[in-house]
């Protein structure tokens, strides 16, 4: 992708000098206001919970935090049981996307390189089921865990997201993407259909998995709607939920304390950021026809 | 194909090694009863666990919306009844004109903002420059919606924020942004424009990286420039991106729930509340299992068709090269 976009750079039609250096200028004039919008609060919301709390609703706003106080984030740690949240969150997170990644894997290698009666049926049916949204599956998802006793554990929210038609499709496509003399060379040398999948396929698989479980993390980490759904005590929220509900306890009191826990619950999507963006990117956009 | 040429076999004739991969494929008895059930072991984690928390789920909520069930007392059927309360109840109908309110407003922006920084993003720019704004547009994405609405409800203080704030060096009086159903609805979008609108931006650079830099030549060389140029080439030249880019749009911001529950919780009043929210409200707060469940049968309906009718009209105005 990054190859055909460098070819495509100069669009300019042929123009004096002068003119194109002035339009160049304006647009990124233009991008930079745009940048400012979209960085400017997550900028306030890191300078504000390096505030004390009474500074918090200072104005003019500040943001760039130049005298960094840490007690919001220690109250923040007082007030809220956060190294639970980030324990809760991170076994749901974690266990998610190595179950992804898993499933995905077999699923998306059967797909692509064994061959069965009703293949192209049965990927039809693992497609149409990505148009389905998940709000209108939840209420029976959420009886299914009631009924077998597994309401307001970790375990609801785990289970039912490990199976992942995006996923096994991602997965799929790139199977495809390696060439069938592979299996053919490994069942010379003796090698069951497990063994070639297991020896051969999945190490060099690896990039695409990596895109499942990167894409998996960053989605459960940040999700909202099936915890607020599926637990109920404090002891079994992910971060997001208790943030709002710390949120919602101390109203507008100590806003730079809510905010060190909104700057904390980011960290780990911003190391996702930083050393997978490329992945994430292109597995956001894949299946677009890109 | 390291392993091919590394095998013992392989350095048999031609023939032989083809004999022998047929051999060990489909030899012996054992080996082909093996043959078939293996796709299925691979498959079973998927297919069990799609049919389990999928497939299934979609046939109960069906037909859960036929009955009235508070998951304590035993469910009785009701027929279209649930449809019918449904679709007359007040706070259904206002919910439902809020989402398609919102999706008008919401996806138009993020569409048009989308579609006019790409652009400027992909003319003749410094690549660190590129780099730059390509990440921080992408940046609010990997965000969580909820901790997005819990600063942003700080920003959007109608004392104190920082958004009025910024109107009032401008001179523009302090705007009660969650205390009116106007603003608070305007908050809603904005919150949701700021970080979505990433990902069409996205979708857009890639359909504008396939666009033949020919093109472009043959446009100028008949005379075309400036804003000239995007409206007579890019625009149609990019319609199967917007056609994607907009269907999945449209259909995210149906579903919109994270950013209206933590702004606003549906209000003032039910002026911010969504589709999805009612469906969340109807089940888990009054314990309406089956209406819920209808009310997520329309919604759904409504999304298949929605999508439908956009693959149709694209038939018309869509140029694939």
């Amino acid at each position: 992708m990054t190859t055909i976009q460098e070819r495509v750079t100069t669009t300019e039609p042929v123009v004096t000098r002068k003119k194109r250096d002035w339009s160049v200028a304006v647009r990124v004039i233009v991008l930079l206001i745009a940048s400012v919008f979209v960085l400017g609060p997550v900028l306030w919301t890191l300078s504000t919970s390096l505030r004390p709390p009474s500074e918090s609703f200072k104005l003019p706003p500040a943001f760039l935090p130049l005298n960094p106080d840490l007690t919001s984030y220690e109250q923040v740690f007082k007030q809220l049981n956060i190294a639970a949240l980030v324990v809760n969150s991170a076994l749901v997170t974690g266990l998610i996307a190595v179950g992804q990644m898993i499933t995905a894997a077999l699923a998306g290698y059967a797909f692509a390189h064994l061959k069965f009666r009703g293949r192209g049926a049965l990927f039809s049916i693992v497609l149409a089921t990505m148009m389905v949204p998940a709000q209108v599956t939840i209420v029976p998802v959420f009886m299914l865990i009631r009924g077998v006793g597994l309401s307001d554990t970790l375990l609801a929210l785990i289970i039912p997201a490990i199976p992942t038609a995006f996923g096994t499709f991602l997965m799929r496509q790139y199977f495809m993407g390696l060439p069938g003399e592979l299996a053919e060379a490994a069942a010379i040398d003796g090698a069951s259909p497990w063994r070639t999948f297991r020896s051969v396929y999945a190490p060099l698989a690896m990039p695409g998995l990596a895109i499942v479980g990167i894409l998996a993390f960053n989605f459960h980490w940040n999700e909202f709607f099936r915890p607020l759904i599926m637990t109920i005590s404090e002891q079994n929220f992910t971060l997001p939920l208790g943030l709002v509900s710390l949120q919602g306890n101390l109203g507008t009191g100590s806003i730079s304390v809510v905010l060190a826990g909104v700057v904390l619950s980011m960290i780990p999507a911003l190391v996702v950021f930083m050393f997978g963006q490329r992945a994430l990117q292109d597995g956001l956009t894949a299946g677009t026809g890109k | 194909m390291s392993t091919a040429t590394s095998t013992p076999t392989g350095t048999g004739s031609e023939p032989g090694r083809r004999q022998a991969a047929h051999k060990n494929a489909q030899g012996t008895k054992r080996g082909r009863v093996q043959q078939r059930w293996l796709p299925w072991a691979f498959l079973a984690p998927t297919i069990a666990g799609m049919g389990i928390f999928t497939l299934l789920p979609i046939v109960a909520s069906i037909a859960l919306a036929f009955f009235r069930w508070d998951i304590i007392s035993a469910p009785t059927f009701v027929g279209f009844d649930n449809f019918a309360e449904v679709v007359q109840d007040p706070t259904v109908r206002v919910s439902f004109l809020n989402t398609i309110v919102f999706v008008v407003v919401a996806v138009a922006l993020q569409l048009g903002l989308a579609l006019g920084l790409a652009i400027m993003v992909q003319e003749k720019l410094p690549a660190w420059l590129r780099v730059f704004f390509r990440s921080a547009f992408f940046f609010p994405l990997i965000l969580s919606a909820a901790s997005v609405s819990i600063f942003m409800r700080y920003l959007f203080n109608e004392q104190f924020g920082v958004v009025n704030w910024l109107l009032s060096i401008v001179g523009i009086p302090a705007v009660p942004w969650l205390t009116t159903p106007g603003g608070s609805a305007a908050v809603v979008i904005l919150v949701y424009v700021w970080q979505n609108f990433g990902f069409s931006f996205l979708l857009f650079i890639g359909g504008l990286a396939s666009i033949p830099v020919e093109t472009y030549e043959a446009a100028s060389i008949d005379g075309a420039t400036g804003w000239r140029k995007h409206w007579f080439v890019t625009l149609p030249l990019l319609s199967p991106t917007t056609l994607v880019a907009s269907v999945m749009a449209i259909i995210n911001a149906l579903q919109v729930f994270d950013q209206p529950y933590v702004l606003t919780r549906g209000g003032p009043g039910d002026s911010t509340r969504t589709a999805v929210m009612v469906i969340f409200e109807s089940a888990f707060q009054r314990l309406e299992f089956g209406q819920a469940s209808a009310i997520g049968v329309i919604l759904t309906l409504i999304i298949m068709a929605i999508t439908a009718a956009q693959f149709r009209l694209s038939k018309r105005f869509v140029f694939y090269q």
